[in-house]
């Protein structure tokens, strides 16, 4: 049968497709450029169409904390905010991921630091992907690059958060939570019953019944020789999530001489600049990650391998390349090309920033 | 293990007037002798157990001396972020919204850290019941000046007493609370004497029942000594508070059927 | 008119020894012990056979210490 299809802004997406995850519950703080995902879920009223649960909270840390109490419960819950809102919800974010519970932060990055910008940026890299609030943690971040995959990662999130009890995040930004593109829709999936809720999460607080030891979700450890396991166990998870959840995606890498390495916006920046250089007879591929965290490790290393030089291309001041020169181990030249305070770089300029940087530096 | 067996005809299951509830576990508390949190954390068992809702009751543990609270209740207990129960509580009731649900906070959590929480699930008429420990300090932390800490009342934060013109008023918050249209019933109570405890216990009953009714939130003000930070015995701390906490937090009912109490 | 006869139960190891049910017994028929229990405590004990079975001390003992039971003589 043929997918439905329909022309949406990323934040929209975002918003429809949790409805149609059988997502149980969105709490909220309006912040530009994202705050077309709770209008849109307000306006789509899928108490009715699903019983989904959708409320604005007084500010973003009530929201991350409604979702803590919603995901304790076993529900598939989320929120989204942009940067200066995520930063808030840091210390639940890092309770969550103590108490080792499933939830959906989406993140609409804006450019900072402090109230910055509401232009679009990816500065809120490094904030993502090393854990964000205090303590040993994880979140699992996807990086979406198109509307479509705005829609697809907010079931593909929940799907992980829920196989490894862990918080999951959305890294996207300003440019594609507001562009417009056609978005292939799935049907509808049913929100889990109370009964499947049991049987899929049976740590969640439910109420106890009669012949169940009680169930307790805390992060709270004060005997520091249990607190060391819980963090072992923490970390045996991410060696786990780092073993088996690489994701990305390689473009015109097979004869690739040098390589870009970009996620979300700057990757679509990053292919075009591709066409404009092999024009010009280089040959250059990319390797965009999809996964942030776990981090393509074994593909950057597979690519170093192979070209002469990578150039990072993010919208920042440098965060991601930290993480590919470590896995480079400096085998090939690795450089940063970066435009940020809420600016998108060019094609041209990304073209020309290779040819400076890699081929002629 | 026991002491007074001289009527042991007497000790038997038929003849049972008080034991504790089986919704306490066997852990013993952790807080000091005397405090009120155990006296109210008993009665809250009692009010699940005679209300036969163990299987439907979801509670939340705040930061402060009662963060450890889930160790005692035994039901299904959620610990939160300082000051974040409501929130919390929040997305319970609304994903579950037959299960009761309740939050346990103490002064600082509730009424300095989570005034925001606070105020806006109660104006929200978040159908949750809050249980609030009122004892005028941070006991866990070691006797710090709290949101409701007296005039001239020291603390380690406060050495030489409050002096409000550089610290400010204490906050009689449940009266905020009770100012709200969310919120349906607002009682401020106590737990050093017989009387006083069963009257607290009946409050949270009612606090309890009153979510089968979804009329708004329920809140209980319980006033409590903390006889460790306010450096005395118990038996002290409890004439203390009768004499300078209940003249500016004063005992009774402030809210009614979503009516304010006129006094 | 029928007159009742309480008992009461002290779980001696739980007794914090905070005193606080002392004051609320009718009879006064509890006092400290001059023993400690393991954590050393003095705890409560009965002193005096005049228990009504009222559970004033139980009900207001933080820790949950104290059975009571009650019979009516009589």
């Amino acid at each position: 049968m043929k997918k439905e299809l329909r022309l949406m802004k990323g934040n929209e997406a975002i918003a429809e497709a949790a409805i149609r995850a059988g997502c149980d519950g969105y709490f909220g703080y309006p912040i530009t450029p994202q705050s077309e995902v709770l209008e849109y879920l307000m306006a789509e009223k899928p108490h009715e169409r699903t019983g989904m649960v959708v409320l604005q909270a007084e500010s973003e840390v009530a929201s991350i904390n409604m979702v803590y109490g919603g995901a304790a419960c076993g529900k598939k819950v989320m929120t989204s905010s942009s940067s200066p809102g995520i930063s808030l919800m840091q210390e639940g974010l890092s309770y969550i991921a103590g108490a080792e519970l499933p939830c959906l932060v989406v993140n609409v990055v804006r450019g900072g630091p402090g109230l910055g910008t509401i232009q679009p940026s990816q500065s809120d890299y490094f904030q993502a992907v090393k854990g964000g609030g205090h303590g040993d943690y994880k979140l699992i971040v996807l990086a979406p690059s198109s509307v479509q995959e705005m829609y697809d990662f907010v079931g593909l999130a929940f799907e992980l958060a829920f196989k490894y009890r862990n918080p999951a995040m959305i890294l996207s930004d300003g440019a594609i939570g507001q562009m417009m593109e056609k978005v292939e829709l799935d049907d509808p999936r049913p929100r889990w019953t109370d009964e499947e809720i049991v049987r899929i999460s049976p740590w969640a607080t439910t109420g106890k019944p009669a012949g169940r030891e009680r169930n307790i979700i805390t992060s709270l450890e004060l005997d520091p020789a249990k607190q060391e396991k819980l963090n072992l166990k923490l970390q045996e998870k991410y060696r786990k999530l780092e073993k088996e959840e690489q994701r990305f995606e390689k473009f015109f890498c097979d004869d690739a001489e040098y390589a870009f390495m970009a996620f979300g916006t700057s990757s679509r920046i990053c292919l075009k600049a591709i066409q404009l250089a092999r024009a010009k007879g280089i040959r250059v591929g990319m390797l965009r990650p999809i996964t942030l965290y776990p981090f393509p490790v074994d593909a950057v290393k597979e690519m170093a391998g192979k070209v002469r030089g990578i150039l990072v291309v993010e919208m920042n001041a440098g965060q991601m390349i930290e993480d590919v020169r470590m896995i480079v181990e400096g085998k090939v030249k690795v450089e940063h090309y970066g435009r940020f305070g809420g600016i998108i770089p060019s094609p041209e300029e990304v073209e020309l920033a290779l040819e400076q940087i890699i081929i002629g530096g | 293990m026991e002491t007074g067996t001289v009527n042991s005809d007497i000790i038997r299951e038929e003849n049972l007037v008080y034991r504790k509830s089986r919704v306490l576990t066997d852990n013993i508390m952790h807080y000091c002798p005397g405090c009120g949190h155990g006296t109210t954390h008993r009665i809250i068992a009692e009010v699940i157990e005679e209300l036969d809702i163990q299987e439907e009751v979801i509670g939340i543990a705040p930061v402060g001396c009662s963060v450890l609270a889930y160790n005692y209740l035994d039901i299904d207990m959620q610990e939160a972020a300082h000051g974040r129960a409501p929130a919390l509580a929040t997305a319970i009731k609304r994903l579950m919204p037959s299960k009761y649900v309740f939050t346990y906070q103490g002064d600082g959590d509730l009424a300095a850290i989570g005034t925001s929480e606070t105020i806006h699930s109660a104006n929200r008429g978040e159908n949750i019941t809050i249980v609030f420990i009122n004892n005028g300090i941070y006991g866990m932390t070691g006797g710090q000046m709290a949101p409701t800490t007296l005039e001239g009342m020291k603390s380690s934060t406060s050495p030489y007493g409050r002096e409000v013109s550089l610290m400010g008023h204490p906050l009689k918050i449940t009266d905020l609370v009770a100012r709200l249209p969310g919120s349906y019933f607002v009682t401020r109570q106590a737990v050093h004497t017989p009387a006083n405890v069963r009257k607290t216990k009946k409050a949270i009953r009612t606090a309890f029942e009153l979510q089968r009714e979804k009329k708004g939130m329920t809140f209980v003000e319980v006033l409590s000594n903390c006889n460790s930070g306010w450096k005395m015995t118990p038996v002290q701390a409890n004439k203390w508070m009768v004499e300078n906490m209940f003249p500016f937090f004063p005992l009774g009912d402030i809210k009614v059927n979503g009516e304010l109490v006129s006094k | 008119m029928a007159k009742v006869k309480g008992d009461i139960v002290v779980e001696i190891e739980r007794c914090k020894g905070c005193e606080v049910c002392l004051d609320a017994c009718p009879t006064k028929m509890i006092a400290m012990s001059p023993d400690v229990n393991s954590k050393g405590y003095h705890y409560m004990h009965k002193i005096k056979d005049d228990c009504i079975g009222c559970a004033n001390c139980a009900i207001v003992c933080p820790d949950g210490v104290i059975t009571v039971y009650k019979v009516k003589i009589g």
